[in-house]
């Protein structure tokens, strides 16, 4: 059965994150790409809202699990398959508050892809942030390909690849953890488990307690962890990270965690859950558990909250601004890019 | 030039592409010491080892998306699908993935790769080991299907496929693997993927197909020349992109097409064929264009009284050009 990590609260220790070898400034940095997350989306809703974008997807009570477990990789050395939540995992990878925008209006300077795809749907190659689709669950097989090239030319590079309890009941993710464990690859299997997938409750998903269960099936660890405690998440992918680069292979990592938000912009989730259950939630918030653990440790201070206030602001602010004014694709462009080499 | 088989000359392509590029590396059920159930890969595993020649679990999703990715990281994965029947698990792959990557990212990433899947009939291979898949697989922008029907074609046009930027599926007919012999150029002998090849000039009447059809059309026209008609016989040997040139080209030339193909004919690609002439070449046409087919049933039965039923051959060709020469 998985192994669970230690339940820490965020007020466990003041030296929790030197003990895993964040520096301070590291230990913020994290803080602030959660806070960037969190106020983009924030920031989309409202701007949907307002009848000006046609679709938001949130990550929104899921950063925690989301930086925590990429802030164990390396940014530009190792590769990410992350799934359409994963607005934490791509601005830790250096994605920007004015790429998210751009990507929400749709625009045609929008890294991921130049306004094709609805909002969520990450990927640029330069970043090694892998371009997803809809259908679930299919990039873990990618991240399976990917890393299986990394073996191949003896690179040390890691592929983790992010999804929902729901993607767990397809069939590519058999498979791609059956072929990870097959080759030991070096693969981190990050599953976000946040209980629903749109309506349907984990209880109707799988008949067992923790997705991470399943590892043992593919002949490696499994651990759980508390999703909404940003070190946690660090702390067992930075073990599962040492693992990989050892060419020990894979880990699967279960983050439970919620989101706060409907599905997305289109639905309505009071028809499939309790307020009282999502305000339950909201009390374990990963952004204010972490912000309460660093100003116990001394690291976050009035001054440093307020000029990271500042700065999220001012870069969602100045995004928001530049996408609206930023060009659309034009007819033109709808024909472009079928295929790479020339045809006929 | 060397004299082989198609078998062969799929063999040798991969030997020669991945001799020349370490990227290039084969991924498929039995592909390894059993060097692939048709023996395409046979010896390949012993020459560059079990990291170049994978056999992979029973699962063809896992085939196509491991190729992806090992194709996002800069490999030129070969991906063979034991039958072209099996590829049903593989198609959210294929089509929601593959074909999407170039275009759904306007062109930051693309796919080096491609899937290999002997198909059709004729083997007694019954519903599921004789399927033709190429108009599922046509119809679907950001894929190149290719159909070789020679050797010559088979290793050139996977030589060609192998160094493809795009997701190339690359259709090759187990009856033909040791049924048809020919010549087989030396050096690289390239075949541009996307060009149509006339494979025997003719003046009456047009015969256009691709695959086991070519060869049977090719008889054909043989028996028709003694009966004085000239068939021109036109390979197609890429399906998409179609080269429509040649396709108006020979239609003009003659003014009466026959289609043959053994997948089934509704949506099929002598519908897409055909759909070109009537577009570019109608004022040339002196005849109906004319498609011969598989019937629109589910698949190949076993039985070879059934299996024949299906199948176009040469006589069901030969009777349908006459009828087109005689109208």
């Amino acid at each position: 059965m998985a192994t669970r990590t230690q339940e820490v609260t965020a007020r466990g220790g003041q030296s929790r994150h030197r003990a895993l070898g964040l520096t301070d400034q590291a230990a913020l940095r994290m803080y602030e790409v959660m806070r960037l997350a969190r106020a983009i989306d924030e920031r989309m809703w409202l701007i949907n809202r307002a009848g000006r974008a046609p679709f938001v997807i949130s990550c929104q009570g899921q950063e925690g699990a989301q930086v925590g477990t990429a802030a164990a990789l390396k940014p530009g050395h190792d590769w990410v398959a992350p799934y359409y939540r994963d607005a934490g995992v791509i601005l830790y990878f250096g994605m920007t508050a004015r790429d998210q925008m751009l990507s929400f209006m749709a625009k045609r300077e929008d890294p991921n892809s130049a306004g094709r795809q609805m909002p969520g749907h990450y990927g640029k190659r330069q970043l090694k942030i892998l371009t997803g689709g809809s259908p679930v669950a299919t990039q873990l097989l990618h991240a399976a390909g990917i890393a299986l090239a990394s073996k191949m030319r003896k690179e040390d590079a890691v592929t983790a690849a992010y999804f929902g309890e729901g993607g767990a009941s397809q069939g590519d993710c058999h498979e791609a953890m059956n072929f990870a464990g097959i080759h030991k690859l070096a693969v981190l299997f990050i599953c976000e488990n946040n209980g629903y997938a749109i309506s349907v409750p984990q209880s109707r998903q799988m008949a067992i307690q923790n997705v991470a269960d399943r590892a043992a099936g593919y002949g490696f660890p499994g651990v759980v962890v508390d999703g909404n405690d940003v070190l946690a998440c660090y702390e067992a992918a930075r073990h599962a990270v040492d693992r990989a680069r050892r060419g020990e292979g894979p880990t699967l990592i279960e983050a439970k965690t919620y989101r706060f938000t409907p599905h997305s912009s289109d639905d309505d989730d009071r028809r499939y859950r309790e307020a009282e259950e999502v305000a339950l939630w909201r009390q374990k918030d990963p952004i204010q558990r972490y912000a309460a653990y660093l100003r116990e440790a001394g690291v976050l201070t009035d001054e440093v909250e307020r000029e990271v206030t500042e700065r999220v602001t001012k870069e969602v602010d100045e995004a928001t601004e530049y996408a609206e004014q930023a060009p659309d694709p034009s007819p033109d462009d709808l024909l472009k890019y079928v295929y790479k080499g020339e045809v006929g | 030039m060397a004299r082989q088989t198609v078998i062969e000359a799929i063999r040798q392509a991969m030997d020669e592409e991945m001799e020349r590029d370490p990227s290039v590396f084969v991924i498929g059920e039995d592909v390894g010491r059993r060097g692939g159930v048709f023996l395409a890969t046979d010896g390949l595993h012993k020459k560059y080892g079990e990291m170049r020649v994978i056999d992979s679990p029973l699962a063809e999703s896992c085939i196509v998306g491991v190729a992806i990715g090992a194709a996002v990281n800069g490999m030129r994965p070969i991906a063979e699908i034991q039958f072209a029947d099996f590829i049903a698990p593989a198609m959210n792959q294929i089509i929601e993935e593959a074909a999407r990557f170039c275009y759904r990212t306007a062109g930051d990433f693309n796919l080096p790769m491609v899937i290999r899947a002997p198909w059709g009939g004729g083997v007694h291979g019954a519903l599921y080991h004789s399927q033709s898949i190429e108009a599922t697989f046509s119809h679907i922008p950001g894929l190149k299907v290719v159909a070789p029907g020679t050797p010559a074609d088979a290793r050139g046009l996977l030589k060609s496929a192998v160094r493809d930027p795009d997701p190339v599926l690359y259709l090759e007919h187990k009856r033909t693997y040791r049924l048809i012999r020919g010549e087989v150029p030396d050096g690289d002998g390239l075949v541009p993927i996307g060009k149509a090849d006339v494979k025997r000039e003719g003046k009456d009447l047009s015969l256009i197909a691709y695959g086991l059809m070519l060869q049977y059309c090719l008889e054909a026209a043989e028996k028709l020349a003694q009966d004085g008609v000239s068939a021109e016989v036109l390979d197609l040997r890429t399906i998409k992109p179609m080269d429509e040139a040649a396709v108006i080209a020979t239609a003009k030339k003659t003014g009466k097409v026959l289609v043959v193909h053994e997948d089934n004919r509704f949506a099929g690609i002598a519908g897409e064929v055909i759909a070109v002439i009537m577009e570019h070449a109608f004022d040339s046409l002196d005849a109906p264009v004319m498609r011969l087919t598989a019937p629109d049933v589910p698949a190949m039965p076993f039985n070879h009284v059934l299996e024949e039923a299906f199948m176009p051959n040469v006589d069901k060709i030969l009777a349908k050009a006459r009828e087109l020469a005689a109208y």
